[in-house]
């Protein structure tokens, strides 16, 4: 199988998709005679024109109305967001009018719209361009929320994300982009929406994560194998629909469980999680589940503290030494 | 005075009186509706915020007057009038208020909720400004699709301060799309007037700096109204000009059912009353003209407090949404690990003290 990039499984993905369907088509700033931002669309305006590929202006609030509009007449729009920091100008879009329309109207219209963004922090962009903020939309019934680890799952969750009917947030990360794994050409497979993976068996300590922390966990647990540790890696893929039954036959293996997860730990990710395991695994857990999250702070720009401030392998390895202590060998 | 008479007639008589009796009648029936709906909030049929069209009957029905079944709606929260007069039957409509599943939203809705897909009657939204970009969008996928007809976005005097409605008049006219901005200039958001609120209170000045053409109507004239809307949409289907209509109309009560309206001057209120009424002042100018008579005036009022009667008794005799249809139209593409119709049952009886 090729080996490609995950910027490649996109920049694939939107070209098959635009070229599959007429009624696709990519909006966002710099995405077209700029290339991207971040070079997921090149190439995209030179193949497919401007009507397919739509240079913005600064509006985010404004075009992200627009593209649910258009979506509720039928056309299957894929916005880019440059970061997920900038949606927050275009939240109310999102949560109170995407969300909402197809349930609030009795069924009578959907919203086949994808907004893609990268989250998370990484290269000291300090405190308002490093946030994550999934679990905003996570929390919001009516979207759809996925978040890939590798190019393989990048492009069968963005093509399951474009030919789906309802909103789905996509969420990327920055320090993915450059990652390589196998994908299949000339496979038109989907990752299907809602639906977590075990990446990795094991059978001392389940580790959940999604997108950059998973990839973070899959180095850990093979690092932990030469120690004789067995660290069996959950990918959830999508935070909303979260796939629980995947969360807890797992943690009903191991009986034991840490959660990884970029965004501050109150009210965070990996505090859902770690709810989730106690509803339905309780009986089940030999030790407190263990969170493992971003310091609460607003990201500082410094190097040494802008990488504290974020999870790390260490601090996974530390919380997995944790929850493993006082289990028999 | 002779001389606007004279005008006045021979303008009329270019009309077709059939549609001037229709006008009146749709007048008459958004009037009746909204008097009746304020009643059976009252009575606590409806819940809920609850926004009135009162006053502003000409403003719709001259709106309506002029779009195609090809044209959309987006409106905001005092939407009733328009989903009524684009055509959806009156029973639906409370039905919706009421909160019953026949209502147009299903009973998912409610008063500031109304959807009808088969008209284009594209929704009311709550959300002060909400509704604009969204119009925009849907004038994009026209264009985009190659569509005739023109999309409507509608809003009262007060949403033309907040962002989203800047950035739609720039998108609307960056790309030539086939938008009306209607504006509802009722003189108040709230409490808060259209001096209060807007460094530049004529309104229809506010497209200058994008370039869009505006211009203020007389909201209680339904057929001034009518004229220009038609005058702006051909524009808009045939050049992708947008344009904007400060269309000037006058609130009979407070902002909500529930307002007091204890902002505005009694004396204000009760004299704009008196001069504003369009469905009043269009009886009297068809009955000057002889377009209609007494017995065809009083012909009407029986047939639409009929049908008003009849839509409450529609809503009354309506079945409420059924419980394990919580999550139903949760999500358009099925989906895995989402809560269905048992999940329902359960945590309804929970919360009900049944279990
Ligand atoms: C973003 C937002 N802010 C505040 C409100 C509360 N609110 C509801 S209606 C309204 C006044 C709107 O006035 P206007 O646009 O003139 O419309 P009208 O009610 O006169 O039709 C306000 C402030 C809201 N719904 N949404």
């Amino acid at each position: 199988m090729p080996v490609i990039t995950y910027r490649q499984a996109l920049n694939d993905t939107l070209g098959e998709e635009l070229a599959r369907d007429p009624n696709v088509l990519l909006m966002g700033e710099e995405i077209g005679v700029f290339q991207g931002s971040y070079r997921i669309t090149e190439g995209l305006l030179q193949e497919f024109g401007p009507k397919r590929v739509v240079d913005t202006p600064i509006a985010e609030e404004g075009f992200v109305g627009l593209a649910v509009g258009a979506a509720m007449l039928g056309l299957r729009p894929v916005v880019e967001i440059m970061t997920i920091n900038f949606i927050l100008v275009a939240i109310d879009q999102v949560v109170n009018h995407a969300s909402k329309i197809h349930y609030m109207f009795g069924g009578q219209v959907r919203v086949p719209l994808v907004i893609r963004t990268p989250s998370g922090g990484t290269g000291q962009l300090a405190a308002t361009h490093s946030q994550s903020f999934e679990n905003w939309f996570a929390y919001c019934p009516g979207l759809k929320v996925v978040a890939p680890s590798t190019p393989y799952d990048a492009k069968g969750l963005l093509r399951a994300a474009i030919r789906d009917d309802d909103p789905v947030m996509f969420i990327e990360s920055l320090a993915l982009y450059d990652t390589k794994g196998e994908v299949p050409e000339d496979d038109d497979y989907t990752v299907p929406i809602g639906v977590a993976e075990v990446k990795r068996q094991g059978t001392d300590v389940t580790v959940v994560s999604y997108s950059r922390m998973t990839a973070v966990a899959m180095q850990v647990a093979q690092r932990l194998e030469g120690e004789g540790i067995s660290v069996e890696v959950v990918d959830l893929r999508s935070l909303r629909p979260l796939d629980r039954p995947t969360i807890i036959a797992s943690v009903k293996k191991t009986n034991r469980a840490v959660v990884i997860a970029e965004d501050w730990y109150s009210y965070g990710v990996t505090a859902e999680i770690a709810a989730t395991i106690q509803d339905e695994a309780f009986d089940y857990l030999d030790a407190p589940v263990r969170r493992v999250a971003g310091l609460e702070v607003p990201l500082p720009y410094a190097k040494e503290l802008s990488a504290a401030s974020k999870p790390s392998a260490n601090s996974l390895i530390y919380a997995i030494r944790k929850v493993l202590e006082g289990k028999k060998k | 005075m002779a001389k606007v008479e004279d005008t006045q007639r021979s303008a009329l008589e270019r009309e077709n009186p059939d549609d001037l009796r229709h006008y009146y009648y749709q007048m008459l029936l958004l009037r009746r509706f909204e008097e009746r709906t304020s009643e059976m909030y009252v009575k606590a049929k409806i819940g809920g915020y609850c926004h009135l069209n009162l006053g502003e009957e000409a403003t719709i029905v001259g709106l309506m007057a002029a779009l195609t079944p090809d044209d959309y709606i987006f409106t905001n929260y005092r939407e009733h009038g328009y989903i009524i007069a684009r055509g959806v039957p009156p029973g639906p409509v409370m039905a919706e208020l009421f909160g019953k599943e026949t209502g147009v939203s299903g009973g998912r809705g409610g008063s500031m909720h109304l959807f009808d897909a088969k008209t284009h009657f594209m929704g009311g939204y709550a959300i002060v400004g909400g509704q604009v970009p969204l119009a925009v969008g849907a004038a994009y996928a026209l264009k985009y699709q190659g569509k005739p007809g023109v999309v409507v976005a509608q809003m009262g005097d007060g949403t033309t301060n907040i962002g989203a409605f800047y950035e739609s008049l720039n998108l609307a006219k960056l790309w030539n799309l086939p938008v009306l901005f209607f504006i509802v200039n009722n003189g108040y958001g709230m409490g808060t007037s259209v001096e209060m609120g807007s460094s530049e209170p004529d309104l229809w000045k506010k497209g200058a700096s994008f370039r869009i053409h505006g211009e203020r109507i007389d909201g209680t004239d339904v057929l001034a109204v009518r004229d220009a809307c038609r005058r702006l949409r051909a524009r808009a289907e045939q050049e992708g000009e947008p344009a904007i209509l400060d269309v000037v109309s006058f609130r009979f009560r407070g902002h909500s059912v529930i307002d007091a309206d204890r902002y505005r001057d009694p004396e204000f209120v009760r004299s704009g009353r008196e001069k504003h009424d369009p469905v009043r002042n269009f009886a009297a100018l068809l009955h000057d003209h002889d377009i209609v008579d007494d017995d065809w005036l009083k012909a009407m009022t029986d047939r639409v407090e009929k049908e008003v009667q009849e839509a409450i008794d529609f809503a009354n005799a309506s079945p409420d949404p059924r419980f394990e249809d919580m999550y139903v139209n949760m999500y358009a593409t099925p989906v895995p690990n989402i809560p269905g119709p048992e999940d329902a049952i359960r945590e309804v009886k929970i919360n009900r003290g049944e279990l």
